[in-house]
């Protein structure tokens, strides 16, 4: 198919470019613009979860067990809504700590004990191997395919070849070799890798897209689309058994518990998701992204599985369907395109992957080793170069011993079996960790216990069969146990049979493990270390931003001693600064022989824990400072004294909370009176010039027809009617305010009955008759034969219609004035309509016309007699019967008061014109 | 020559009342009936004084006075007549330069009385 130069330039000139992506976001971040911090890249990158076991053992699985790939996405799913909850807390404890990678994590949280550092980085470093040599596995079978195996099209097992002719092999050193000049260029304190996040985030766009790609061509173009490939596979009575699930939900189960926890635990999700985690709040984002992705990432699995069965027949290599199918249908370049893909789901890994384990082999391992050795911390040996120096030789070991177990295991499994076998592994941390994480009572003696106790029985009932099977060591001893001893055999220890291995093996190792944990924690007593470290992490929410941790430390020593410390990691330059800039923002002397306080002191073993982990900082920040030990009883009291401040402190806050409630309250309360009362003041204000206004005029002309007895008799008839229209004026006034606050106090008497409006209409009519004709205004009654009664107090709504026909002939001009009256059911409501073709209201006045003692008109010319209270009554009286009152008006062309009353219940019947009285 | 009397005010019993009182006492009177009217008014009918009601359409009688006074009509007396009797008006009142105060209803003989002497000094 392809020359093998076009597939190793295809593969170096990716990984060149993954290269320039790397530069490209350190320098940025050494510029202080960070090109991954957003939570875009950060869902991207934790995407790194999915590898060639992804990319190209789905499938291979899928065409064996149907829908059994599913779970290995469901369990991250799950997880990934409880991020909040877990993940966020784990990394707030590793940026208040300084905790680099998940060894030191554990070893932090349990005293910070180098035992359990070491331990975590063993049973990790073991544990991935055979990860690793998946992806090696992979590279390989695909590079060959590319490269033309006749046979690997069909065969599902790999020939051996001579180690020196081995592709895994150059792979894995080109690997280490790109990864050493990826992850391990300079030291740094926080272990962050800017470059290395975006060439990751790349990576995951890469692999997505190629799948997509293949996806897309073997469904769409290859066949007719999802419907053909599932018909014709529906057709095809042994696959059936693909669409259902028939493994048993045990091992659903587990198979959905060991990818909740591997998502959390693998060193490379904990790398990109604690370690390289630029913001807290990126995580709401990833927590909808990154399943998003896994789903996408699926779409065309099983599609893809069924169109190789279906072209290959079963004895085909499944796990390579993403690359055999389109080079069968003579499509090299998607085959190339896939090619991609899959580098880029296998480099992601192993870089990642290799890039945090040898953080944890140099930081937990080789350091706290050599630092038992008195002479190392003596010696004037440039630490930060041997640091390096181990991280790079730990890359290329495992990426090695990756090689050395796909050379001696790799060739008989299927992707997903070997990649679950490190599954299985990395979720023996899980009690440790997710333990430490919530239970303060979790101990020491019970995490390395339970540690230890589940990593051998994992060994013993997963990879070491695993080689058995191989040839590595007698088949007798997988069938019949070691020695003949049936109770050990190691795929159904203990008689346990009839399970899976990987269930079989989660059952022992983690009874095993959580067993021993919780055993030994509840009966072990805790070490000082322990109590405040317990505290730090399961408490960190409720920790205040700054804490004091010089609390816990007791002793001397200079500043001097802990600079030269200092310098021997990070080099002299950052030492300074650092110690500089610490300086500077707590105000104290760092003059060389002046004595270090303990937030000094605190402050530099953290600096420390970043670049060698925390149990070595501890260690070394010992050696150069005279500590007195706190006992037990001390720290105890310390912490004591601490939650109960803590207690106060959130007692207090509580408090002032309330408080700060209680005032917001009454000052509300208090704008709500000040407001009352304002409106009281204006009502009497109000109230005392429209009683004052009449009482005015008839005092005038009293005192003017007193003092001027000869009046002539006109002008005395004339004063002495405005003195009675004055009185009515006044009268009538207070009978409204009277009646307006009967109404709003609700103290009124209602009379309630069902009412025929169209007399109520007529009585209306006929009380305003003289209105009318007084100022030869038309008056138009236009009533249908029936209308549905309405619950209602006759008297009230007369007085309302009389109202709105007194406003409308007020506001109509003589001789042309027209006033209108319509009245029509729907809707549940019946409703009257009172229309005048006067001057219309301002779109401004149409609200303040219902408020009291509010005008509208041009009082200018003809100022509309009145209380200015009527239609306030009105609109209460509507209000009450459970209508509404409105008005709708365009100026200039006449207004329309309308109001609805509710018809009386179902049953009353429409009064018709024949009961008309 | 008699003296002249603009009568403001927007309730036509009140205004018929004032009219009737000041030309009985011999004063030549004018009417308007709003804030505007009356600025016009004491432009084109040149008051000696002015009875000037407070609460009014527009601008109102607070309004009026003090537009008048900024404008340079010093010697224009000013009678404020106001519906509302209280202290804080009438202090208001006479602040922004209201010659005197009177709270409705009022004593005719009063308020003739007051504005002959304002008028005559008498």
């Amino acid at each position: 198919m392809f020359e093998t130069w076009i597939v190793v330039v295809t593969a170096v000139a990716y990984l060149g470019l993954l290269f320039v992506i790397a530069y490209y976001g350190d320098r940025r971040a050494d510029r202080g613009r960070s090109v991954i911090s957003n939570g875009y890249v950060y869902a991207l990158s934790m995407a790194v979860y999915a590898t060639s076991w992804t990319f190209y053992g789905s499938v291979g699985r899928a065409a064996s067990t149907g829908i059994g790939f599913l779970p290995i996405y469901l369990g991250p799913t799950i997880m990934a809504a409880l991020w909040w909850l877990v993940l966020r807390k784990i990394i707030r404890i590793s940026r208040r700590n300084r905790i680099t990678s998940l060894a030191d994590f554990v070893s932090s949280r349990y005293g910070k004990s180098n035992l359990l550092g070491g331990l975590v980085t063993v049973v990790a470093v073991v544990g991935i191997v055979p990860y690793i040599a998946l992806q090696l596995k992979a590279i390989s079978i695909t590079f060959s395919i590319l490269r033309g195996d006749p046979e690997l099209v069909t065969a599902a097992v790999t020939a051996r070849v001579p180690v020196l002719q081995d592709t895994a092999l150059y792979a894995a050193l080109l690997l280490a070799a790109f990864t050493i000049v990826f992850g391990t260029r300079h030291l740094d304190a926080s272990e962050r890798h800017e470059g290395m996040v975006a060439a990751i985030a790349f990576e995951s766009l890469v692999k997505l897209m190629a799948f997509l790609v293949v996806g897309f061509y073997v469904t769409f173009v290859l066949f007719d689309g999802f419907g053909d490939v599932f018909g014709q596979a529906a057709a095809r009575a042994d696959m059936a058994h693909l669409f259902t699930q028939g493994d048993g939900y045990g091992s659903w189960l587990w198979l959905v518990v060991l990818s909740m926890l591997a998502v959390l635990l693998l060193p490379r999700q904990w790398q990109v998701g604690v370690v390289e985690n630029v913001d807290e709040r990126h995580l709401k984002k990833a927590m909808w992204l990154f399943p998003l992705y896994l789903l996408l990432i699926n779409v065309f699995v099983l599609p893809i599985a069924i169109a190789g069965l279906l072209t290959f027949g079963d004895g085909a290599n499944a796990d390579a369907f993403v690359l055999t199918l389109p080079l069968a249908a003579q499509q090299p370049g998607v085959a190339l395109v896939v090619f991609v893909g899959g580098l880029s789901a296998a480099t992601g890994m192993v870089i990642v992957e290799t890039i945090a384990l040898s953080t944890m082999v140099s930081n937990s391992l080789v350091v706290p080793m050599l630092l038992r050795r008195r002479e190392t911390l003596t010696s004037r040996l440039d630490l930060g170069r041997l640091i390096l120096g181990v991280r790079r030789v730990t890359i290329v070991v495992v990426l090695l011993l990756g090689f050395v177990y796909f050379r001696l295991a790799g060739d008989g499994l299927a992707l997903v079996s070997i990649g679950l076998i490190s599954f299985a592994a990395v979720a023996q941390f899980a009690p440790a960790v997710l333990g430490g994480l919530f239970w303060k009572g979790a101990t020491r003696r019970g995490a390395i216990g339970g540690l230890m106790a589940g990593f051998v029985l994992w060994a013993y009932t997963l990879p070491l069969p695993n080689l058995a099977e191989d040839g590595w060591l007698p088949a007798s001893f997988v069938q019949d146990g070691p020695f003949g001893v049936s109770l050990l055999a190691p795929y159904a220890l203990f008689g346990l049979d009839g399970l899976d291995h990987i269930s079989h093996s989660m059952t022992w190792s983690m009874l095993a493990n959580v067993g021993i944990f919780v055993g030994l924690s509840l009966t072990g007593s805790r070490s000082p270390a322990e109590h405040v470290q317990a505290a730090e992490f399961v408490d960190v929410f409720r920790r205040p931003g700054d804490r004091a941790p010089g609390t816990f430390w007791r002793g001397t020593a200079t500043v001097g001693e802990l600079q030269s410390l200092l310098e021997r990691f990070v080099g002299p330059d950052r030492a300074r600064e650092s110690l500089t800039s610490y300086a500077v923002r707590t105000g104290i002397d760092i003059a060389d022989g002046s004595e270090a306080d303990a937030d000094l002191v605190h402050h530099v073993e953290t600096l420390l824990g970043g670049a060698v982990g925390s149990a070595s900082a501890r260690f070394m920040v010992a050696s150069v400072v005279d500590e007195d030990p706190l006992a037990v009883t001390e720290v105890m009291d310390i912490l004591d004294e601490t939650s109960q401040v803590l207690a106060y402190s959130r007692a207090l806050e509580h408090k002032s909370r309330e408080l700060e409630a209680a005032t917001e309250r009454l000052q509300e309360a208090n704008a709500r009176l000040q407001e009352l009362d304002r409106l009281k003041d204006d009502f009497v204000s109000t109230m005392s010039h429209e009683l004052r206004t009449p009482l005015t005029s008839i005092r005038s002309f009293s005192e003017i027809l007193l003092d001027n007895p000869d009046l002539d008799v006109e002008q005395r008839q004339g004063f002495m009617g405005t003195i009675v229209a004055e009185a009515e004026r006044l009268t009538r006034l207070i009978n409204q305010v009277l009646d307006l606050s009967k109404l709003e106090s609700g103290s009124t008497d209602w009379h309630l009955e069902p009412i025929d409006l169209r007399h109520v209409l007529g009585t209306s009519a006929q009380a305003t008759a003289q209105l009318f004709r007084d100022k030869d205004v038309a008056l138009d009654l236009d009533l249908p034969e029936r209308v549905p009664t309405v619950e209602a107090d006759r008297d009230r709504v007369v007085q309302v219609v009389v109202n709105l026909l007194s406003n409308a002939v007020k506001f109509s001009d003589p001789g042309v004035g027209r006033v209108s009256v319509g009245l029509e059911a729907g809707d549940g409501v019946v409703r009257v309509d009172v229309s005048d073709n006067g001057p219309g209201i301002a779109l401004e006045d149409q609200q303040v016309i219902f408020e009291k003692f509010r005008q509208g008109g041009d009082t200018r010319r003809n100022r509309p007699k009145g209380t200015g209270l009527g239609l306030s009554i009105s609109r209460e009286i509507v209000g009450h019967l459970g209508g509404r009152l409105w008005v709708e008006s365009t100026p200039g062309e006449g207004s329309t008061f309308s109001f609805t009353l509710p018809m009386a219940t179902v049953g009353g019947d429409a009064v018709g014109a024949e009961t008309e009285g | 020559m008699s003296h002249k009397v603009l009568i403001v005010d927007d309730e036509p019993n009140i205004v018929t009342s004032l009219t009737f009182l000041m030309k009985k006492s011999g004063f030549e009177t004018s009417v308007a009936r709003d804030g505007d009217e009356a600025l016009a008014e004491v432009e084109r009918f040149g008051p000696d004084l002015v009875l000037l009601d407070v609460m009014m359409p527009k601008r109102d009688g607070f309004e009026v006075c003090q537009t008048l006074r900024a404008a340079g009509q010093t010697q224009l007396k000013i009678i404020l007549l106001t519906a509302k009797g209280r202290e804080m008006e009438m202090a208001k009142g006479l602040a922004i330069g209201a010659d005197a105060y009177i709270t409705k209803p009022f004593s005719t003989r009063d308020l003739v009385d007051l504005v002959n002497r304002m008028l005559t000094g008498q």
